[in-house]
């Protein structure tokens, strides 16, 4: 059985351990790491709630393996607060109720964040367009569209405190 | 669930990629973007003993038209074809096509090269690149590079006519014409899903008459279909609702649609007459105005 080392940085934290190549990223985030918040949902690469931020970018860590992260940088929904209050993409699903049950939300809003750091104005269609690839199953995505309306709009009042 | 275990092998180089290739013939595969490939692989539906991954390989992310067509390297993902002008000016059956595949959180992995040597009938890329006359690039540590058309290089489901020891490195499309005209309809239960029907249309005019006429099929048979009766009709000709209407009757008896959960085979039959009325009086209307 073949292990392989991997160096992967996880929310600002360079991990290196030995692992099995066929550790999906979920697995490895989950069990290796401890971190709970991205979830496994369909198997079938179709609901997004695996998602996670590989170099910035929205993937569906069910569907890659950990081998493949190697010198890469992963965020996780655990990474995404800023020192002293959440991101404003958190701040905005808290303020106007783009969850209920919370499975989708991590993968909602990692994909939201990486939408708003390409595009930080988003119309309505582009929102539902990039969040496309996430289903949730209680909201019926319209308070979801809000959140990340309301994210936007804080993030570009105060740009100097929230583009990193 | 998970694969089963396997020797995981990423070269930094397309040489040593070659090589390992060759060395390991059937038991290995090629791993881009992964977006078919590990679904398998977790399913048990494909378990390679060796997999090769050529993610970390520099130089294959090319997009250009050095040589007079498109040039797309093998680790060119479905967000850069999206997002390119060049593909929206002089390659519009490709670019109508790229958001529609899968969704865009999988666009940022698949690969149009990997997705064409995947060979799914329900594959969007081999029915745009039939419609365009595009080819494939097989390169070998032994023989280089051969160029294979897309007609003879998906041979079947989920068969490309890769020989041993070749890797898939680049797709090409022709120029389509001094004017020309591209579209893509997938008629698809949700977002994500595979196509139920789809039809890929490709119309070039040089002077005042069609120099080429492309026409190919998603999900109506064992592999893309390239509508060749169709096309035939449309050569030399002009856009009118009696070509049109005929490309389209010619199109729908070209398939051979199962009847699954995604519709019974008269309606995707159906499907593929309009989408090839619908597409080709798009094409009508660009040449008139």
């Amino acid at each position: 059985m073949q292990v392989k080392q991997v160096s992967v940085t996880v929310n600002g934290e360079t991990y290196t351990t030995e692992i099995e190549p066929r550790l999906l990223l979920t697995h490895f985030i989950r069990e290796v790491l401890g971190l709970t918040g991205t979830h496994m949902g369909c198997d079938t690469t179709s609901c997004g709630c695996c998602t996670v931020l590989l170099d910035g970018l929205p993937i569906k860590s069910c569907t890659y393996f950990a081998v493949m992260a190697d010198g890469h940088e992963v965020m996780t929904v655990e990474g995404m607060a800023l020192a002293s209050e959440l991101h404003p993409v958190q701040q905005g699903f808290h303020e106007e109720h783009g969850l209920q049950c919370g499975f989708c939300t991590p993968g909602m809003m990692l994909v939201s964040k990486a939408l708003l750091d390409e595009n930080p104005n988003p119309t309505e269609d582009e929102i539902r367009w990039a969040i496309s690839g996430n289903l949730c199953r209680c909201t019926g995505y319209q308070n979801i569209v809000k959140a990340v309306k309301w994210a936007a709009h804080k993030i570009n009042s105060e740009p100097a405190a929230y583009r990193r | 669930m998970y694969p089963p275990p396997f020797e995981y092998i990423a070269p930094d180089t397309i040489e040593e990629a070659l090589q390992i290739v060759a060395q390991y013939g059937d038991d290995c595969k090629v791993l881009s973007g992964g977006m078919s490939l590990i679904p398998l692989m977790k399913l048990r539906f494909a378990s390679p003993e060796v997999i090769v991954d050529i993610n970390r390989i520099q130089g294959l992310d090319y997009l250009n038209e050095e040589g007079g067509g498109l040039r797309v390297g093998a680790l060119v993902r479905y967000r850069t074809l999206v997002r390119s002008d060049l593909l929206k000016q002089r390659y519009q059956c490709a670019a109508d096509c790229a958001p529609q595949v899968a969704d865009p959180v999988v666009r940022n992995r698949g690969t149009l090269v990997g997705s064409l040597c995947h060979a799914d009938p329900q594959g969007d890329w081999g029915a745009v690149m039939l419609a365009m006359n595009g080819s494939v690039i097989a390169r070998s540590a032994a023989n280089g590079d051969r160029e294979i058309p897309v007609d003879q290089f998906i041979v079947g489901p989920f068969q490309n006519s890769l020989n041993p020891g070749e890797i898939g490195v680049e797709a090409r499309i022709p120029n389509q014409g001094e004017r020309s005209f591209g579209k893509y309809l997938k008629l698809e239960r949700k977002v994500g899903d595979f196509a139920t029907a789809g039809v890929a249309v490709s119309i070039g005019w040089t002077g005042g008459s069609i120099s080429h006429a492309g026409i190919a099929l998603t999900g109506v048979g064992a592999a893309n279909i390239k509508a060749t009766s169709a096309e035939s009709v449309l050569m030399g000709s002009s856009l009118n609702q009696g070509t049109i209407e005929e490309a389209a009757r010619q199109a729908a008896s070209s398939c051979d649609p199962k009847s699954d959960h995604r519709g019974s085979g008269e309606y995707k039959r159906e499907i593929v007459r309009v989408f090839t009325v619908r597409a080709l009086s798009a094409a009508a209307g660009l040449r008139a105005a």
